[in-house]
């Protein structure tokens, strides 16, 4: 009898389906586990882009887990940004070429190997060959020999750096291309960190389970989805983990990471919701952190296009510049998640490592009535209408957008002044930005690879430096970065940077917009929670109640 | 019947190549996917050309689609941005998200048909215009709001649930999931069937039937609702490839690393490989239902015959 088989099968599937409902489970969704020195901590997590390999990653997901599982030479003070010795013995030069780099005695990677000047020698060559495919790569850039190991096309005639020289099991030379006085700071990127042999014996095997020389092991790590981290004992530095492990979880959407926390389900989210600003707050008062990161955001311009290359065109941008109503944007669009930019750097270098608040002088300050007199006395805007060009995908940079256009067409009395330009995917985006094909303004952001001046000014504005996308060239200020590059006194270079500074005022190629905060939110469960400059959770000092 | 089978499973091979193709072309009309990999920095010319070079992005469109074909029929479906393979992939996201569709479609099946069936049989009665109510309201209001608002009172409010799924996505956590992504379907089912039967209550086999002093129970299962469930099917059917394409809004919301997780992120990041072998794939399951789908209505009424 067909239809009774038919109802049978029909019950069935319910019951297996309600049987399942009740047997299923298993897996505790976060809040993690234990408590005290030995407790776990949960975190939300991005998927990384690119595989994890220290010169390879470039996004904040896969720099978080490079922080915990690698230590390099130097590493960066998670409150001040100050480059501090780590694995380094000492890093000595006379002339700002030619460094002799000496490595602390002791470190072993978590695999029981040691830790040797081979180890960083190997572990760059590596990073700088072309074959490689490391997307970090220019960070050897200033290494002697980096043109032949990766050149700008063609094909490599190296596999190693000449610059790089192992003199001893714990010492080796690096050789510049250039003076570099404050080159000793960079070393404390990731790019930079040392890598055992099993990374090059078997490479698929190490990029399942990375093994690193940092406070943390990896212990369980399910690609695009989780990573468990746990304490390794035998850590020898002194920033030991002061928890029992991290378990990193991925969300889909930061939304849900929000909403997981306040249900008690996790107990770190380091990316508050745009969203969910207004009440977080009221949800978690103290235990919501808005600390500076090292980013900055601008408005770029295209040089390429000789409408902008003019003096008029100087004015003009001058004049937009001070149409920006910068602090109510800020307050009412980001809820003091961001801080109005008066200078090309970021607040976490501090004052000593060139900060400094104002610099950018009236330029910068809104100003309506003197931004619409420049603006007009310059013969108005090329091309007739200012068109900020955006990715509309991710980073709710629409209401930011919209928000400055408003500003400028109120400033300027003209409805039609300033109009934002939407592009599908950031890829789309940064194609259009990097084959020249924008003919007006476009949103354009920075996040320091180190806390230094130079790596706000010298890869943004120097003639065909990497990053400058408009291909804005000012024989001043080259000059004067090439200057601060050759002082050996830190306090002149930084000071001579900030002369360098002056010319962007003058010439304003990029608007200055603002700084970005990091912004996270933790549980009642843990404590001594801090973001560091780059707005990496400092795990390792995150304390389990 | 055979022949017929043969016949439709034919018609697949141009529908496969022609939606491939157009997925293919979209994909890459977006753009130079390299361009997004380096982040807020150009990636410096030389590993930008390796990279274009590995992923077969140097090549024309066309020379690229062949030879991601020519692999497709080996089973290599290519690798991700990250490194993953894409059979790896899919090897973790359509287990979780045929988990899910079948609490979806289970939902439907369940609840969807049973009131239907007593809507139907119970036209202008005060239930019959409450569920019609309700189901108006269900269709109206967006999947993300009944989603957000489930997640919240039960997951946060009143700490039913887990408000998001874990990685391992048992089927128990899947079952709110399961009932929002179903729920606009579910309202369709119900309203589908309601009338049907409705339609079917009144022909003549059904008074035959009553006539011949069948049992209620039986005229109305084995007369009535068989005959009444032809368009059913026919939606619940179609509704599988959707709600399996479909599922990004509620996997975004529930945290489930599912297919439209890595489509959603294949499409932020313009990972041609990814979005080509994941619609690939759900084309076929798409297909392969309308077929079953098909094959169902001579089970149901005998007299469709194919030949």
């Amino acid at each position: 009898m067909r239809g009774a088989t038919q109802a049978r099968w029909a019950a069935c599937a319910v019951a297996v389906a309600l049987t399942a409902t009740a047997c299923g489970g298993g897996d505790s969704g976060g809040g993690g586990g234990g408590s005290g020195a030995d407790g776990i901590v949960s975190s939300s997590w991005g998927d990384p882009q690119n595989p994890l390999e220290p010169a390879n990653t470039n996004e904040v997901q896969g720099g978080k887990v490079l922080d915990m599982v690698f230590r390099g030479l130097k590493r960066y003070d998670p409150k001040t940004g100050e480059a501090k010795n780590m694995l380094a013995e000492k890093i000595e030069s006379s002339d700002a070429t030619n460094y002799t780099i000496t490595v602390k005695d002791g470190w072993t990677f978590s695999n029981g190997e040691k830790v040797t000047a081979k180890s960083f020698v190997d572990a760059w060559n590596y990073g700088a060959a072309l074959k490689n495919n490391q997307k970090n790569a220019y960070f050897f850039q200033y290494i002697d020999g980096y043109e032949k190991a990766h050149p700008e096309s063609g094909s490599a005639s190296a596999t190693t750096l000449s610059g790089l020289r192992t003199t001893g099991d714990l010492t080796f030379t690096v050789k510049l291309s250039q003076k570099f006085s404050l080159w000793p700071d960079t070393l404390g990127y990731a790019a930079f960190s040392p890598l055992p042999k099993s990374f090059f014996d078997d490479h698929d095997a190490w990029l399942s389970k990375p093994v690193g020389n940092g406070p943390y092991t990896i212990d369980q790590y399910a690609k695009g989805s989780s990573m468990n981290l746990r304490r390794w004992d035998g850590y020898p530095g002194d920033d030991k983990a002061e928890n029992g492990g991290i378990d990193l979880k991925v969300y889909t959407d930061n939304n849900t990471a929000y909403t997981d926390l306040t249900a008690g389900n996790l107990d770190l989210v380091d990316d508050i919701p745009a969203s969910q600003l207004t009440n977080v707050q009221s949800d978690l008062g103290d235990r919501y952190i808005n600390t500076p990161a090292g980013i900055i955001q601008t408005l770029a311009f295209p040089f390429y296009d000789k409408e902008w290359d003019t003096e008029n065109g100087r004015k003009v941008r001058q004049g937009l510049s001070m149409a920006i109503n910068r602090d109510q944007i800020t307050e009412q669009i980001f809820h003091k998640t961001r801080e109005p930019a008066s200078d090309w750097t970021s607040p976490v270098l501090g004052t000593e490592g060139g900060f400094k608040k104002g610099l950018c002088g009236k330029e910068c300050e809104y100003d309506a009535a003197a931004a619409k007199k420049m603006i007009d006395d310059a013969g108005g805007i090329p091309g007739g209408q200012l068109k900020i060009s955006y990715n509309a995908d991710t980073g709710s940079h629409k209401e930011w957008v919209d928000a400055v256009c408003n500003s400028i067409n109120g400033a300027l009395g003209n409805n039609r002044a300033c109009v934002g330009g939407p592009v599908g995917t950031f890829a789309d985006f940064r194609n259009q930005v990097s084959q020249q094909k924008l003919k007006s303004a476009w949103r354009a952001g920075w996040q320091m690879d180190y806390p230094l001046i130079q790596n706000f000014l010298q890869p943004l504005y120097y003639t065909n430096a990497s990053s400058n996308d408009g291909k804005w060239s000012n024989q001043k200020f080259d000059d004067l970065v090439d200057k601060a590059n050759a002082e050996t006194d830190k306090a002149t270079a930084v000071k001579t940077f900030q002369d360098s500074e002056q010319v962007l005022v003058e010439q304003m190629p990029v608007i200055p917009l603002w700084y970005q905060n990091g912004s996270a939110g933790y549980s009642d469960r843990v404590s001594n929670v801090a973001l560091n400059v780059f707005s990496v959770p400092v795990y390792n000092e995150i304390k389990v109640k | 019947m055979g022949r017929y089978v043969i016949r439709r499973l034919l018609q697949m091979i141009p529908v496969f190549f022609g939606t491939t193709l157009l997925i293919f072309l979209m994909v890459n009309v977006m753009g130079d996917p390299i361009a997004g990999l380096c982040g807020d920095r150009q990636c410096d010319p030389a590993t930008a050309a390796q990279l274009r070079a590995e992923f077969g992005l140097d090549k024309p469109v066309w020379q690229q689609y062949l030879t991601y074909m020519g692999n497709v029929f080996t089973g290599d479906f290519g690798t991700a941005f990250n490194g993953q393979k894409v059979t790896e992939l899919m090897a973790t996201a359509f287990p979780i998200t045929i988990r899910l569709t079948l609490v979806a479609i289970v939902f439907e099946i369940v609840i969807g048909i049973s009131l239907g069936v007593l809507t139907g049989l119970k036209r202008g009665r005060p239930v019959d215009t409450t569920v019609l109510v309700l189901t108006l309201v269900v269709i109206s209001i967006p999947t993300f709001v009944t989603g957000l608002l489930l997640q919240l009172l039960l997951g946060v409010k009143w700490g039913i649930i887990s408000p998001s799924v874990s990685s391992a996505a048992p089927l128990d956590e899947l079952i709110v999931p399961g009932l929002v992504l179903a729920s606009v379907s579910l309202a369709y089912v119900a309203r589908l069937t309601r009338s049907s039967i409705a339609e079917n209550a009144r022909a003549d086999y059904v008074r035959t039937a009553t006539a011949k002093g069948l049992p209620r129970r039986r005229v109305i299962t084995r007369h009535l609702l068989r005959n009444s469930l032809i368009p059913v099917i026919t939606f619940i059917g179609t509704d599988v490839g959707a709600l399996m394409g479909g599922a990004i809004v509620t996997e975004r919301i529930f945290n489930i690393h599912g297919v439209g997780y890595q489509l959603y992120q294949g499409i932020l990041r313009q990972n041609t490989q990814t979005v080509v072998g994941f619609v690939t794939i759900l084309v076929l399951v798409f297909l392969a239902a309308n077929l079953i789908v098909d094959l169902l209505y001579a089970v149901l009424d005998p007299r469709i015959r194919y030949a």
